[in-house]
């Protein structure tokens, strides 16, 4: 039933850019693209609870790939490509990282990106003399939002199926208590690892798929933290340990950025930094935990 | 015959040498308690049979195989279930859950229904089947320990690690859990427990090893070792709750 359900709404989606403008498929692209970040991110950082501020620099990493190697090789070709060089960076990231906790994890994270960003632009001056590229391709925006669906679609039946296999337990158990993980048989290198670099290999196929909408791409756009701190913010508020809890945080919170920062062009930001104390303290565990703890609380008073 | 096997086992935290050339041996089935005061070393002994550290010296072996530079999954799965000095539980999963964990992930490797019915198994052991959906969170501190034991158990271990898991118990529930870990080496679990209690070690264990700032002091059966002036002198002479 609910599988079916899904399906529909998938085919609803699918079939949305032949009723909307121009303008109404940039924000259903925008929309599934940080569906797809959220959903992502929370592969592996929704269970163990390591906040990762890396979205940006495996999303950036996909996004260069194609604006190098666009008129090298076909398209698909590209993408097949740029999933490996983010699954590439993720394992030997992770080989040396996952044993970082907690703050030091967070940090390291947010450093990675502004590494990932500083190497490239050095690399494009130094040794390319430039620091721009374009991208020519002849991809139209109904392709990308395709493209992107399906990506966003099959995240969300790959943490379906983590959620329930030994791989979800595993990575619930880490999430609690990794000593009793451990002792339990878990691997925790090897568990963690597992996650990571899946969760890497969406976000960087979402920038690759993102990419050809920007046409010009330099380092100090496709690198932008703010993709990192919205991604991270959606998967929270709509409750990161859930299936389709990034999805609820995404749509609306990606919306009411468009509005606020058409809006507000140089403040927005603070309202960014408002709804993100807010989420802390008010629904540390999401929206969904939310309704549920609210839920047992009435039967409760019926009872 | 030998089941676990301490071979000069040796663990050094800077200049404090925590463990110092230990050796002494468990056989299959026995249930022997691991006494001595306050930072003698006990827990850094445990800690390095179930793999939490690496030792500097000497080899740990489990019915021959060895156990030293083993990361503490692979001692899991090698047959070696812990409890935890502070209870360790996961308040958000439910009993059934907590106890499942090491099934799925032990030598075993249960799913789905075989690994419920193997943690149904455990929580029945310690008398807690009747609440298996609840939330381990919502727990007393001994269902607590219970529950933790039953995690253990559900590893299907050779050897069984109780670092104190009578401590902070009352009267009743000591009884309680003396019977309890009685029925479990009754069911052939070879057990070491580390234990301050001397109630419940004379009650359990036939023979004590005895460590005294990093040093086995004793090896013997537990009556002898209670009445040896080294032993007495080891926990009166420097002033411990024994």
């Amino acid at each position: 039933m609910k599988i079916a359900l899904s399906l529909a709404a998938l085919v609803a989606l699918a079939l949305a850019p032949f009723g909307v403008s121009d303008y109404g498929l940039g924000l259903l692209i925008g929309a599934v693209t940080y569906v797809t970040l959220a959903s992502g991110w929370a592969v592996f950082s929704g269970h163990t609870r390591y906040v990762s501020l890396a979205t940006v620099a495996f999303y950036g990493t996909g996004a260069y790939t194609v604006a190098v190697l666009n008129e090298a090789m076909p398209y698909w070709l590209v993408l097949i490509v740029a999933g490996l060089i983010g699954a590439a960076i993720a394992l030997v990231v992770g080989l040396s990282t996952l044993r970082l906790a907690g703050v030091y994890f967070v940090i390291f994270t947010f450093g990675l990106s502004e590494l990932v960003r500083q190497l490239i632009t050095w690399y494009e001056v130094n040794v390319t003399g430039t620091l721009g590229r374009y991208i020519f391709l002849d991809v139209s925006a109904r392709e990308i939002y395709w493209q992107m669906l399906a990506l966003g679609a099959a995240t969300i039946a790959l943490t379906a199926w983590i959620q329930r296999h030994r791989l979800g337990l595993a990575l619930r158990v880490i999430g609690d208590d990794e000593v009793v993980a451990a002792h339990s048989g878990i691997p925790l290198a090897r568990t963690k690892l597992t996650a990571f670099v899946l969760s890497a290999t969406i976000l960087t196929l979402a920038g690759a798929i993102a990419s050809p909408r920007w046409v010009y791409v330099e380092p100090s756009i496709v690198f932008n933290p703010t993709v990192s701190f919205l991604t991270v913010i959606m998967a929270l508020l709509g409750g990161a340990n859930r299936l389709w809890g990034p999805v609820l945080g995404a749509v609306p919170l990606f919306l009411a950025f468009e509005w606020l920062s058409a809006r507000f062009p140089d403040t927005y930001p603070i309202f960014l930094g408002l709804l993100f104390i807010l989420v802390v303290f008010a629904l540390p565990d999401g929206i969904l935990a939310g309704l549920e703890r609210l839920k047992t609380r009435k039967t409760e008073d019926r009872a | 015959m030998t089941l676990l096997a301490i071979d000069h086992v040796t663990k050094r935290f800077g200049g404090l040498t925590a463990v110092n050339e230990l050796s002494f041996t468990l056989a299959q089935g026995e249930v022997v308690g691991l006494l001595g005061p306050n930072g003698s070393g006990k827990t850094t002994l445990v800690n390095l049979i179930s793999g939490d550290l690496a030792a500097d010296g000497g080899r740990i072996t489990l019915a021959g195989e060895t156990l030293t530079g083993r990361r503490p999954d692979q001692v899991a799965r090698a047959g070696v279930a812990r409890t935890f000095q502070l209870v360790r539980i996961l308040p958000s999963l439910s009993l059934t859950e907590n106890v499942m964990i090491p099934a799925v992930f032990g030598a075993k490797s249960h799913w789905g229904a075989e690994a419920r019915a193997v943690a149904r198994d455990a929580l029945e052991r310690v008398g807690l089947a009747g609440r298996a959906e609840t939330s381990a969170g919502a727990l007393t501190y001994i269902d607590q320990k219970r529950l933790e034991l039953a995690r253990a158990l559900a590893a299907e271990p050779r050897l069984l690690l109780l670092d104190e898991w009578l401590a902070g118990l009352n009267p009743t529930e000591l009884a309680e859990g003396i019977a309890l870990i009685r029925s479990l080496s009754e069911s052939g679990i070879t057990i070491l427990i580390v234990e301050h209690i001397m109630e419940a070690v004379r009650a359990l264990c036939s023979r004590v090893v005895v460590m005294n700032s990093g040093r086995l002091i004793a090896d013997e059966a537990t009556e002898t070792a209670l009445r040896d002036p080294h032993v007495i002198a080891a926990y009166l002479g420097e002033g411990t709750d024994a």
